[in-house]
């Protein structure tokens, strides 16, 4: 187990550190420059979307009131915004595998915390997006990693809106964010521990399937709605490739649904229940050339799912969203085995539940308070031999935005949050970890 | 099962705070701004705070237009305290019913910065209304007249239509809107609204779609009641209702475009539609 956990230790500060450099991404100031309304227009809180601004984004970024199409639009405007959130942060991790000699990797192990603090910068978000022509929008957003200075693209994606006049009929293609039950593009907590959702992301120690939903992703989409927004519908194909650009090495697709239903309760406003579902596959290995791996020839595709059901409330000033979620991966993919290869003993398939319950006190459009906790239960482990409650996991979020103005032009957020996981048994000498990120910084958009 | 009392009084402390804080909000303003009650009405106290939220960017703290965007939009937004509203079902200079002004945030003002409302739950645009009412005095002093009448749609034809171009060119419309309807008569550029802005007529030709609503009856009721605040006047004096039946299958034969997606249609031929 000591080289799973190890391998678990590197993994999640590998996560952390990847989830760090990626933002969250729409909160557009852009939109709120053309149409002259105020962010608190569209946003319960930025970027947490109200119900006017899910309907403006469910019709491709249009407010249909005929001033659309760019042709409307002062020559010099310019549909471009920038997102960035400079801060201060800590970070606390307890158990990590570590060499006993520094730099000695045959000295032995044991466990060590790491605390560490600082100043710190992500990477910056340029939003552009709008319609190219009436009922044909578009959303580019490439991203500057801090650490590096590369330009990847978090968002490349054209619309065809109103398809045969019809909100039903929507279809997108490029790379975007799948139509999530919560979007973690306008997730509202920032930090390295609470700035993702384990909902997503998890994964049983050990396990290569490289997909993950909270990634935006290539392929395509057939999206609609009803006149009132009430239900809303998307389906997705993907390439297996987890919204990495080129050829997919599987020759294989992914599939993605989700379906919802929201109905107005007297005095309590909207309400939404939903479903979603994401099956795939993965290869577990590559052809190979003197050794060397070919790309794009992967083979002995393994399979694997994720299934959920969530509901979404609002009480006045109070919301909260409950969501449950079932998934496995094949136990090829779940014990990193070529599936040419014999699996090892006890190797099965894992299953694991996770919920979620995320709830928001919006005492005004500029002050926000956000707490979330996050579950997950093995209920199969991957290996036989693991105990039961090994890697089950849980995760705590608490945070508040305070917004000291509200208007068209940007945005500026004052961000407080605190988040910890806890990890069970996975420590080297199999107890727990845990993770701790404390968070504070201005996040602004202009 | 036997439930340890630590968590037993824990759930029934949490249940209790979040029903009490949901009770509370729900008891006041929705998702709006917190704001004092003063002397507001409970609907007109939650109405304000969520005019604060979704429209003083454009009508302003004071209702009276002159938002941070006001200086950036064409047509301007509408002054609250003049309490003057185009989309009405009364008559030429009297207040509109709650209902008008609850269609108008509803459906948006076509070519306009004035979006649809429909996303927000119904007792939030109740209560904006509520709101805006209280910008103005005439609400308190004056009760909006009774809703115009609006007679049954003879079917069109072509005599309806012709005589409908008569009726146009006799009531001089086309000095405004253009002998063609393209909204370049002769005095097109001379017009102003109440506040002194200039105005553009309507591009009759143009969509399908106009500012208080895109059927036949809203097209009907524009003719009969005016845009209060702007040049256009009522003909209801003027004309009789199968006159008016007349303009309106008139106009309808001006839009080729006509059953189709308006918006869609205007792709490629900007017109700065009119007021």
């Amino acid at each position: 187990m000591s080289i799973v956990t190890n391998k678990l230790g590197a993994l999640a500060l590998l996560l952390g550190a990847t989830l760090a450099l990626v933002q969250p991404a729409q909160a557009i100031p852009a939109f709120a420059r053309k149409y002259g309304l105020p962010c608190s227009a569209c946003h319960e809180a930025w970027p947490k979307l109200n119900s006017f601004g899910q309907t403006f984004k469910d019709e491709g970024y249009q407010l249909n009131n005929d001033r659309d199409a760019p042709f409307y639009q002062n020559p010099a405007y310019w549909p471009v915004a920038m997102r960035i959130t400079p801060h201060w942060h800590f970070e606390g991790n307890s158990r990590v595998a570590s060499d006993v000699v520094p730099g000695d990797g045959t000295s032995g192990q044991q466990q060590s915390t790491i605390n560490a603090s600082g100043f710190d910068l992500p990477g910056i978000d340029i939003l552009t997006g709008g319609t190219l022509a009436k009922n044909i929008s578009f959303l580019l957003v490439p991203s500057i990693e801090s650490d590096s200075g590369t330009i990847s693209f978090e968002s490349a994606w054209v619309r065809l809106d109103r398809l045969h006049g019809s909100p039903w009929l929507n279809f997108k293609f490029g790379k975007f964010e799948l139509d999530l039950p919560i979007s973690e593009k306008r997730i509202m907590t920032l930090s390295n521990n609470g700035g993702f959702y384990q909902l997503y992301h998890f994964l049983p120690p050990g396990d290569v399937t490289p997909t993950s939903m909270g990634d935006n992703q290539l392929g395509a989409e057939l999206l609609g709605h009803s006149a009132d927004d009430h239900t809303r519908y998307a389906l997705s194909l993907l390439s297996s490739s987890d919204g990495e650009l080129g050829l997919p090495g599987g020759r294989s697709y992914d599939g993605y649904f989700h379906l919802s239903q929201a109905f107005l309760l007297p005095h309590l406003g909207l309400q939404r229940v939903g479903a979603y579902g994401y099956v795939g596959l993965a290869p577990t290995f590559l052809l190979t050339s003197d050794g060397v791996p070919i790309p794009g020839s992967g083979r002995g595709n393994r399979s694997f799912y994720r299934a959920g059901a969530y509901a979404s409330f609002y009480l006045g000033r109070f919301d909260f969203t409950g969501l449950v979620q079932r998934a496995s991966d094949n136990v090829f993919l779940a014990n990193a085995t070529a599936a040419n290869q014999t699996l090892p003993d006890g190797a099965q398939s894992p299953v694991w539940n996770t919920g979620t319950l995320e709830a928001h006190y919006t005492y005004s459009p500029q002050l926000v308070f956000i707490g979330r906790y996050e579950l997950v239960r093995m209920t199969r482990q991957a290996l036989a031999t693991n105990p039961g409650d090994f890697a089950n996991l849980d995760a705590f979020t608490l945070g508040y935005r305070y917004y000291p103005f509200m208007h068209s032009r940007a945005g500026l957020a004052w961000h407080q949050e605190v988040a910890t996981v806890r990890s069970k048994l996975t420590s080297l000498n199999g107890q727990d970890q845990r993770s701790t990120s404390v968070f504070m910084g201005f996040d602004f958009a202009f | 099962m036997r439930i340890r009392p630590q968590i037993l009084y824990c759930s029934i402390l949490l249940i209790s705070l979040a029903t009490g804080v949901a009770s509370a909000q729900n008891a006041g303003a929705s998702s709006g701004y917190p704001v004092a009650q003063g002397k507001l009405t409970e609907p007109e106290h939650r109405g304000k705070g969520l005019y604060r939220r979704y429209c003083v960017g454009c009508h302003g703290v004071r209702g009276d237009g002159n938002g941070e965007n006001a200086p950036y939009l064409d047509p301007k937004p509408r002054d609250f305290t003049q309490a003057t509203f185009k989309c009405r079902s009364t008559a030429s200079g009297s207040l509109p019913l709650d209902s008008d002004l609850y269609a108008t945030i509803t459906r948006g003002i076509h070519a306009s910065g004035m979006p649809s409302w429909n996303p927000l739950p119904s007792r939030d645009r109740s209560d904006l209304i509520a709101y805006i009412k209280t910008f103005s005095p005439r609400f308190h002093e004056e009760q909006p007249g009774p809703a115009l009448p609006i007679p049954a749609e003879p079917p069109a034809s072509a005599e309806s239509t012709q005589r409908g171009a008569a009726v146009f060119q006799d009531m001089n419309c086309w000095s405004c809107h253009g002998k063609d309807g393209r909204g370049n008569g002769p005095s097109a550029h001379t017009l102003t609204d109440s506040r002194g802005y200039p105005i553009t007529p309507y591009d009759l030709t143009t969509g399908s779609r106009f500012k208080c609503g895109e059927s036949d009856r809203d097209l009907f009721r524009d003719l009969m009641t005016g845009l209060d605040g702007t040049p256009m006047p009522s003909f209801t004096d003027a004309l009789k209702p199968d006159q008016l039946w007349d303009v309106v299958h008139y106009i309808r034969s001006l839009q080729t475009n006509h059953g189709q997606d308006g918006e869609a249609a205007m792709v490629g031929s900007k017109t700065e539609t009119g007021k």
